[in-house]
């Protein structure tokens, strides 16, 4: 298919805006991605006709608001290629599908002396839920040290199981470093001992194209926001066999078979982890961002980032004073870097006044900072709507920024 | 100099500057040039914590007057700081609680005031009023 760049930048209407003047340029999109007007087509029409709640109502409208709904898990399902449509979950985000796998899956399968082995690469939003599941259950937690590129010592990692580890949860992709995790051996390896391993696909979803039977995980989740999508939706897929087993992370309305004040028996899959009124607008429009995606088609999106990052780590690297953080070897979406003797603050305040949008501190990865020993990092994180041009501006950007401060 | 005064005399000089880039300049000169606090408040101690850039902030009382040290990791903050200083410091606790602050608005630093900006500086201000409170009451002891 013919990549047209341009045509791809009109479907985007945030993109064509000015900030303080200027044409902004978008390089948060490990934060947000924009939303193609076909989402947004999508939102405000589900609220100018359908607007009805899901799986109730025998009304036409309200029918209509179910099937959208749950063709939107069906395709979801094909697109990540899940066995079944109930092993989708919908979530407000990844970060709620962590805390219903640690807290649920906790729940079930940890005792005290268990062991959880997560990584130093982490989002805060892959370490505190386990955190707390552990300290509750009174289980460790095990981490799987990263080497100075930043990328995870594997072979630390299989030091790290023994008979008492009970799950593993890692990043496909770091948010902060860019690093591409080695996912497939990582399961492979935790399967020989019988372990689950839990995936946090928020940025890999993005940037890869996922087969969760071919990677044989047994979670995976990402954000529907960080994906083209509209905020407030999530997705956990989870293999039948535990989440059948696991018990129920809220309870209310829709998650239950029968209630009585003596017992109340729980829904099937998928329905038994999803109480109360779904976000059914943003969940189809989530679903027209999956077609959107489709159309484009993720390969060709891949080859275009892969370009757009090599030019980017090459301008960048060009620099003077300019150090990269997380050199892997397999990189996707990301480049987080620091000026010499410049606070990262300073240069992003300078940037950000330059309409030029990135992100700068922690990026909710403060392990992976006290690992460098770094206040914080100017992150700029790229999509398949940037283009060459985009990052040269950047590169201007930080020539400014030096020129200031130097 | 009363606040009023002080702060008169920087929207004054701010209004100088025809764009951003040249207040911004201006605010980096100031915040290389702000006096380093002692390196014993360089601590977690007098640390006020922010998720972008730390500040350090010290007080003590001399002839009825606060006088704050302060500094930052982060250069455009400490030039921040070093307009906060100017205007609070050296003040009466009285004078430092009735501190509005609105020069800030005018002249055009409003939104590094912002508590979106976690730099440290909104707690800053913050703690400065508290630290003025707490030597008024010590005084009227």
């Amino acid at each position: 298919m013919n990549f047209d760049i341009k045509k791809i930048r009109k479907d985007f209407p945030a993109l064509h805006q000015e900030i303080y003047g200027k044409p902004l340029v978008y390089l948060d999109n490990a934060a947000t991605t924009l939303k193609p007007q076909v989402v947004i087509d999508s939102i405000t029409n589900y609220y100018s006709t359908i607007n009805s709640n899901v799986h109730r109502g025998v009304h036409y409208l309200s029918q209509q608001a179910t099937e959208e709904f749950e063709n939107t898990r069906k395709n979801i399902r094909k697109y990540i290629n899940a066995r079944n449509t109930h092993e989708i979950i919908f979530t407000k985000g990844t970060t709620e599908s962590i805390n219903l796998v640690a807290n649920s899956f906790g729940k079930k399968f940890l005792s005290h002396g268990d062991e959880v082995i997560i990584s130093e690469l982490e989002h805060h939003a892959n370490i505190v839920p386990w955190q707390m599941i552990c300290e509750e259950k009174g289980a460790k937690l095990k981490v799987i040290p990263i080497n100075d590129n930043g990328e995870l010592i594997l072979k630390k990692y299989k030091d790290l199981i023994t008979d008492k580890t009970k799950i593993v949860s890692v990043s496909h992709i770091s948010n902060t470093l860019g690093t591409v995790n080695p996912i497939k051996e990582i399961i492979d390896i935790a399967h020989q001992h019988d372990i689950p391993v839990m995936i946090d696909g928020a940025q890999g979803i993005v940037h890869e194209k996922i087969d969760v039977q071919e990677l044989d995980c047994d979670f995976y989740c990402f954000s529907s926001h960080k994906f083209y999508g509209p905020m407030g939706v999530g997705v956990l897929y989870g293999k039948e066999k535990y989440l059948e087993e696991m018990p129920p992370y809220q309870t209310g309305g829709e998650m239950i078979k029968t209630v009585t004040f003596k017992k109340t028996t729980f829904n099937e899959l998928p329905f038994k982890f999803e109480t109360g009124t779904p976000n059914v607008a943003d969940v189809i429009g989530f679903g027209s961002a999956i077609n959107y995606i489709k159309k484009i088609g993720i390969e060709n999106i891949i080859r275009y980032e892969k370009e757009l990052l090599k030019h980017a780590t090459e301008m960048l690297s060009g620099i003077q004073g300019l150090r990269i953080y997380g050199e892997a070897k397999k990189k996707a979406g990301v480049i987080s870097f620091l000026l010499k003797d410049i606070h990262p603050y300073d240069a992003g305040i300078i940037i950000d006044k330059l309409s030029i949008a990135v992100r700068t501190g922690q990026h909710c990865a403060q392990p992976v900072m006290d690992r460098f020993d770094i206040p914080g990092t100017i992150r700029a994180s790229f999509a398949f709507y940037n283009t060459k041009e985009e990052v040269d501006k950047l590169v201007q950007a930080i020539l400014k920024v030096q020129e200031m401060f130097g | 100099m009363t606040i009023r005064e002080i702060e008169k005399e920087i929207t004054e000089e701010f209004s100088m500057f025809d764009d951003w880039m040249d207040k911004y300049n201006h605010l980096i000169e100031m915040g290389k040039s702000l006096p380093l606090i002692e390196k014993k408040y360089r601590t977690d101690q007098y640390l006020i914590s922010g998720c972008q850039s730390r500040v350090w902030l010290s007080a003590e009382m001399e002839d009825g007057k606060v006088i704050f040290k302060a500094d930052s990791d982060a250069v455009i903050t400490k030039g921040i700081i070093n307009l906060l200083i100017r205007i609070l410091s050296n003040q009466t606790p009285d004078n430092i609680l009735n501190a509005k602050m609105d020069f800030i608005n005018q002249v055009g630093l409003k939104e590094h005031l912002s508590p979106t900006r976690s730099n440290g500086l909104t707690s800053m201000i913050k703690q400065m009023k508290l630290y003025a409170v707490v030597f008024k009451t010590k005084m009227a002891q």
